[in-house]
């Protein structure tokens, strides 16, 4: 949970659907959760991944991206990017080049959903 | 593994492009007879594709001036400002540079691609943000490898994406350093500078422009993106090149930051690398001045831009987005681009080919840039070849069909 001024709020609610508004009593006050499911992140994450897909094999959370897909690097760091601003958070080209996984990528992204800094 | 063996893709890639006859990697200039010519496997051949955007490297002045320094100082400085000293004539080129964007310091590097690693993994470090375009060059890409810094991208020429990575940041500490370019230099287009600068001020980021493709193209005085916008003041950091414009080699920094000197004993790049030659000093001098004094050669350059980017959009081919002394041409796919290579190299013009990984989103291009000193003649004739070529290979439709289209 965290609380947000209205001025921070205006980017977020092009999202809004991710979003929960509590009213709990206290005008101006929103609260919001930036809870989103693991299995929500996969299928995003899925649906980007699935031009690259090489033969029949399915995408799945083990599924290593620059091995298992015929994807290339500077697509993947492309296909970041369009997932970072999907889901309104950042990930710093040091983490992008530790993750492997499907499975690894989601995590990072909810992680730094749940704590931003 | 062996020591080669991660680079089995790249190998079997490079294999392909050499299938076609020539390798456009080992390229060989047999004579170079002029900005504008050279004997290429035997063959007169048109340039049109070594970023030589003034034609300055056969300048009777800045030739007269290298030879003149060699005989007066020799041919090398043989170790770095740091360690060998500084010639007064690098002290005059940097007095120089610095006067020429009304900036109070300048750094010249051993080569853009140093001045770029060197400062910008500098400038950013432990518990900095380091904000790219994500079509940024290669020696800004190195940058970030070296550096302790967080290194975020955004989309290209985006200043709406680099907002959204901006606000994420909130209130952490840290300095935020944005790296831009003036001209980008595999599709010539260039960056919306006021708008990423008006983001950058809202936000406290500082602004690095990378000018190298710019310097002399753009701006009233040919200072490049941040003069023709008329930003260069919210332009922190401004980087270029003495290996383009300027007909010869070497990188530079300016900035009016009070502490900038600081970079002279923290640069890596910069402290532990042999300095510019005398030679090339006084040619680089001598270049500027040549900018300064000949404004038509900006007026040229971009007549010439107009004559092949128009030319050839007439034609049918899908171009980079706006005029640039770069032109790129899409083609549909890497072999496709390589064989409309060789086949322009057979009629005697030399452009650049980039394929990935060495370019954004997977395109295959034919790079071209333009010359002050070509002529609409040779320009003309290219768009004739091209268009022959573009025909053979099925990239424009077929003369008939388009006649028959039209009736
Ligand atoms: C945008 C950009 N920056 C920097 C460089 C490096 O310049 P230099 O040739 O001086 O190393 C280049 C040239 O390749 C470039 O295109």
């Amino acid at each position: 949970m965290r609380c947000l001024t209205p001025r921070l709020l205006e980017p977020l609610l092009r999202t809004a659907h991710e979003l929960t508004v509590e009213n709990d009593g206290i005008a101006d006050t929103l609260t919001l959760t930036r809870g989103i499911s693991r299995a929500e992140v996969i299928r995003e994450i899925c649906v980007h991944l699935e031009p690259y897909q090489a033969g029949e094999k399915p995408i799945t959370g083990e599924t290593v991206i620059a091995k298992d897909l015929t994807i290339d690097s500077l697509a993947i760091m492309d296909m970041v990017m369009e997932l970072e601003d999907r889901f309104d958070v950042s990930i710093p080209m040091s983490v992008i080049a530790e993750i492997h996984t499907v499975d690894q990528l989601a995590d990072t992204i909810r992680d730094l959903r749940a704590n931003p800094s | 593994m062996g020591l080669f063996d991660r680079h089995a893709g790249l190998l079997e890639a490079y294999r392909d492009v050499r299938t076609t006859g020539y390798d456009p990697f080992q390229i060989r200039m047999e004579r170079v007879l002029s900005p504008t010519k050279a004997i290429i496997n035997g063959r007169e051949t048109l340039l049109v594709g070594t970023n030589n955007y003034f034609g300055l490297t056969f300048d009777p002045s800045c030739m007269e001036a290298a030879i003149e320094a060699i005989r007066a100082e020799g041919t090398g400085t043989t170790g770095s400002r740091i360690a060998n000293g500084s010639y007064s004539e690098h002290v005059a080129l940097e007095r120089e540079i610095a006067e020429f964007y009304g900036k109070k310091h300048c750094m010249v590097f051993t080569t853009g691609y140093q001045a770029n690693l060197g400062v910008i993994s500098t400038l950013a470090g432990q518990g900095d943000f380091l904000l790219i375009d994500a079509d940024s060059h290669a020696s800004i890409y190195d940058a970030c490898k070296m550096t302790q810094a967080e290194v975020v991208r955004f989309k290209h020429n985006d200043p709406s994406s680099l907002e959204a990575r901006l606000r994420r940041l909130g209130d952490k500490p840290g300095n935020r350093v944005v790296v831009l370019e003036g001209i980008y230099s595999m599709l010539g287009d260039s960056a919306p500078l006021r708008e990423f600068v008006d983001v950058c001020k809202k936000y406290g980021a500082y602004v690095l422009i990378d000018e190298a493709h710019s310097l002399g193209a753009l701006g009233e005085h040919g200072r490049g993106l941040c003069e023709s916008t008329g930003v260069i003041d919210d332009c922190h950091f401004i980087v270029g090149t003495f290996s383009k414009t300027l007909g010869a080699i070497g990188g530079y920094c300016v900035s009016d930051d009070p502490d900038f000197d600081i970079l002279r004993v923290t640069v890596r790049a910069y402290m532990f690398t042999a300095s510019l030659p005398p030679s090339i000093v006084a040619s680089v001098r001598q270049a500027l001045r040549v900018v300064k004094a000949k404004p038509e050669l900006r007026t040229q350059l971009w007549n010439n831009v107009a004559t092949l980017y128009d030319g050839l959009k007439a034609q049918g081919f899908t171009l980079g987005p706006e005029h640039g002394p770069v032109v790129g041409v899409h083609l549909p796919d890497r072999m496709t681009a390589i064989g409309f290579w060789r086949a322009m190299l057979d009629a005697g013009i030399y452009v650049n080919v980039a394929v990935p990984p060495a370019t954004p989103n997977g395109v295959s291009l034919l790079r071209c840039s333009l010359c002050a000193v070509h002529t609409k003649e040779q320009l003309d004739h290219m768009v004739e070849v091209m268009t022959g070529i573009g025909r053979q290979f099925g990239v424009l439709p077929d003369k008939q069909l388009r006649a028959a289209g039209a009736r």
